[in-house]
């Protein structure tokens, strides 16, 4: 290994394609991407989903993924060409010179091991460290992230601590042996926006004062603007464009960076703009839920309008999916009742006609789960239509083409599996199988927290002018103040089981805000630089 | 965006599945020629057999092979040979009736009590375990003595004892899918429990089970065989591999290997499924890390 210098790049990336093999065919997924980090220095990746960003922070420890391969170019890690040498003598680097924070820290803990025995294994296996001299070290990091009682930390498990700590727990095994370079690939895109915050200062705590560089892989810009010092934007496996972090946010050059930088400011509309509110279609009346003992809801007093969105806002834990799953039968309250359309909706979904079934429907946050993989698109969105409509044959098939036209599909997607869809051509058929059964209402349960940016807004604005042209009403659960703003009429904003505050949007948004509501909206990053400098000063003060 | 799939064009169900069988490893090539040359033979075996099945042919019995008989004959003056193809007949159909009642049986209950939970599936749960309990084939001699050795009972009684061990993987892989997003959208949609199981349940849980269907045939065909050897299972003068073995086992105090030609026939015949059966396991676990 040769000697650096004080100012050589930790990484170096020159020219690197990356192939994957799908089908039996290699296809370039990565193609010529060239970067390098300055030690102390944080590289923002910027990129929709399949645009290569983990392809290339997974490369930047030596590492591809099964079925993929490196074709070309070179990645120098403090001066050692890692795509050059045997993965034995890569191994030992991983971890030690070079460390990886995965998005869900959930799944990347053994939930069998203490904390302290899976972040300090690596240093004792590899970093050379006793036992004794890693703990020590754990226990300093535990504090540097604030983490709560740095003592003890170590000795509870995975599930012992929440979603916020676990990321950071993972964020002290990637220090501890000093890496020179850490690779985060989206650490807080699964977390609620006021845990997002705590993590965010955490990660920039820790950067600053051990003075690592970093790769930071997100398709947040607001995030990124906090975190980065530079940032490349991909497309494609290419990197259209990369500029100072201040710069680019203030003048993107690229076509597709100004894009993505404008989807990001979507128009909120003014509430009453689409669809007229009729009467009351659905109200929740003193509801209340358990889970064996434990109150998951408490007195949920809540109406819709015909033509009205109502957005649920609120942490994971606060309640607002099992509304969603009260409504629609799959869970009984233990107290208060729903009245829909002027009648009592009857609790358990096999109480209910097949006619009020129609009337209420549902879309998954995951498409992924929520389409059979092994039905066509045909059958998927036909279904409700032979189900609650006796169409068959001809009429049904004018019908499912007229409805994947309706959420802006060809009719040619109708011969597909789900597999062979992309993520936002998935949700689509998700919301063209709702929409097959001609409801009055639709629960919307996170259904573009999945998504891509760009892929989000064109959803919302399919779901608003399908509003305008159906006058169906939906009840949007969604923990992204953004989406709220951009889609909704009135917002109902929950915590622990209660609703916190309810209203028009205007009035919700706008101050003096109950105090939950007022963390929410603070914790939402802005898109500009030096929003999480003003945090962190406001804290310290 | 959103049409980075566009370009692919979707392949014909045939030519998939025969692109298939051309990247199969030689083991599982040589198991499909085998299972079909067997399944050739079943099917045609009236217009192979030189003699018919239960026509004696010979006043020798248990002569020696000869260009007349070419595996001489059996107790009676038999052609062994005529008796052989037909044995592949018999044996291998009542094999795959009993499988496919089992497999039909075992699965609709497994998605049944996967689907339903609760005090219903404890109950179907505890009866196959009772079941499973109780060593397969002294259950069958024990079930047969009381109601007579018959082929229908035959059938019967082991495809009710095979569905157990059906009912055990269908209701654990259909456990697994019926917790997924789109069995509860199809519950909220207002369908039938049947709809859900057919139509939404078991094309996901296929995979897992076909490799079992497989093994399963293999089980049944060898108890049949073995029930036939012990005397209670297919009765004469119906040509069976196993009884065949027990009718001619004194020659081969004399050296003489013919009765072991159809034991080699059934281990053939085991084997090659075997080949088939490892094959379509290794695809269904390559399915699911592909996602």
């Amino acid at each position: 290994m040769t000697v650096t210098a004080e100012a050589a790049p930790v990484l170096e990336v020159r020219d690197l394609r990356i192939d994957a093999k799908s089908n039996d065919r290699w296809s370039q997924i990565v193609k010529g991407v060239s970067f390098a980090i300055r030690p102390g220095e944080v590289l923002g990746l910027v990129g929709e989903s399949g645009a290569g960003k983990s392809t290339i922070g997974l490369a930047a420890l030596g590492y591809l993924r099964p079925g993929a391969r490196a074709s070309g170019g070179t990645v120098r890690l403090l001066g050692t060409e890692l795509l050059a040498i045997p993965e034995e003598e890569r191994r030992p680097l991983r971890g030690t010179k070079v460390a990886y924070v995965a998005q869900s820290a959930q799944a990347a803990f053994n939930p069998a091991h203490r904390l302290m025995d899976q972040i300090t294994m690596v240093a004792v296996d590899r970093g050379g460290l006793t036992r004794a001299v890693a703990e020590k070290r754990a226990v300093d990091l535990f504090a540097a992230l604030q983490l709560p009682d740095p003592q003890s930390f170590g000795s509870r498990y995975p599930h012992q601590v929440s979603g916020g700590q676990l990321q950071r727990a993972m964020v002290a095994m990637a220090m501890i042996c000093n890496p020179a370079l850490i690779v985060f690939d989206e650490p807080t895109t699964a977390l609620d926006v006021t845990t997002q915050v705590e993590v965010l200062i955490s990660i920039r705590k820790v950067i600053e004062d051990f003075g690592v560089a970093a790769i930071y892989i997100t398709h947040d810009l607001a995030v990124v603007a906090q975190i980065a010092h530079r940032v490349a934007v991909l497309r494609y496996g290419e990197v259209v464009e990369e500029a100072p972090i201040a710069e680019i946010m203030d003048n993107p050059q690229h076509p597709y960076t100004k894009s993505l930088w404008a989807v990001h400011e979507m128009p909120a509309e003014p509430s009453g703009a689409h669809g007229a509110k009729g009467q009351p279609l659905l109200s929740v009346e003193t509801l209340s839920a358990h889970y064996q003992d434990f109150q998951v809801l408490k007195d949920i007093e809540l109406a819709i309008g015909r033509g009205e969105t109502v957005a649920l806002v609120g942490e994971s834990g606060s309640g607002k999916s099992t509304l969603g799953r009260v409504i629609t039968g799959l869970k009984e309250p233990s107290q208060g009742r729903i009245v829909f359309d002027g009648k009592p909706l009857p609790e358990k979904v096999r109480q209910r006609s097949l006619e009020l079934l129609r009337r209420i429907q549902i879309i998954y946050q995951s498409a992924d789960t929520a389409l059979n993989p092994r039905q066509t698109v045909r059958k998927i969105v036909g279904r409700p239509l032979t189900l609650y409509q006796g169409l068959r044959g001809a009429a049904r098939e004018a019908r499912v083409a007229e409805l994947l036209r309706m959420v802006e599909l060809d009719e040619t997607h109708a011969d597909r599996l789900p597999g062979q869809l992309s993520g936002g051509q998935k949700q689509r058929v998700a919301i063209a199988r709702a929409l097959a059964a001609g409801p009055d209402l639709i629960i919307c349960d996170e259904i573009t927290s999945a998504l891509d940016k760009v892929v989000q807004a064109e959803v919302l604005r399919m779901l608003i002018g399908l509003q305008d042209r159906l006058g169906v009403s939906y009840l949007f659960i969604t923990h992204d103040i953004e989406v709220v703003r951009a889609i909704a009429d009135r917002v109902v904003v929950m915590q622990h089981g209660g609703i916190v505050e309810q209203g028009g949007k205007e009035e919700v948004f706008s101050p003096p805000h109950a105090p939950y509501t007022g963390k929410l909206l603070a914790s939402v990053p802005d898109m500009a630089v030096g929003w999480l400098d003003r945090i962190m000063a406001a804290r310290a003060v | 965006m959103d049409q980075s799939f566009d370009a692919r064009s979707v392949p014909g169900r045939l030519t998939r599945a025969l692109r298939l069988i051309g990247q199969a490893p030689l083991t599982a090539k040589f198991g499909m020629v085998v299972v079909a040359a067997y399944a050739f033979v079943a099917v045609f075996a009236p217009w192979l057999a030189p003699y018919d099945e239960v026509e004696v042919v010979s006043r020798i019995p248990f002569d020696g092979w000869s260009a007349e008989h070419l595996l001489g004959t059996d107790q009676l003056g038999r052609d062994f040979l005529s008796r052989l193809i037909y044995g592949a007949r018999n044996s291998i159909s009542i094999a795959l009736v009993t499988t496919v009642i089992s497999f039909v049986i075992g699965c609709l209950l497994g998605m049944f009590a996967a689907l339903v939970g609760g005090i219903v599936d404890q109950i179907i749960s505890r009866i196959v375990d009772a079941l499973m309990s109780v060593p397969d084939l002294i259950f069958i001699l024990m079930i047969l003595s009381i109601f007579g050795s018959s082929i229908p009972n035959l059938i019967l009684i082991i495809a009710i004892l095979t569905s157990t061990r059906f009912f055990r993987i269908a209701r654990a892989a259909a456990l697994n899918v019926a917790s997924l997003d789109f069995v509860e959208a199809a519950k909220v949609r207002g369908e039938s429990l049947l709809w859900i199981s057919v139509n939404e349940i078991f094309p996901n849980i296929l995979p897992l089970i076909l490799s079992e269907l497989g093994m399963r045939f293999c089980f049944i065909f060898l108890s049949i065989a073995a029930l036939s050897f012990l005397g209670v299972g297919i009765q004469p003068p119906t040509a069976e591999w196993g009884s065949m073995v027990r009718d001619n086992a004194a020659l081969i105090n004399m050296g003489d290997i013919t009765p072991l030609i159809p034991a080699a026939a059934i281990a053939f015949l085991a084997i090659a499924v075997n080949f088939v059966v490892d094959w379509l396991l290794n695809r269904a676990s390559g399915l699911n890390e592909e996602g």
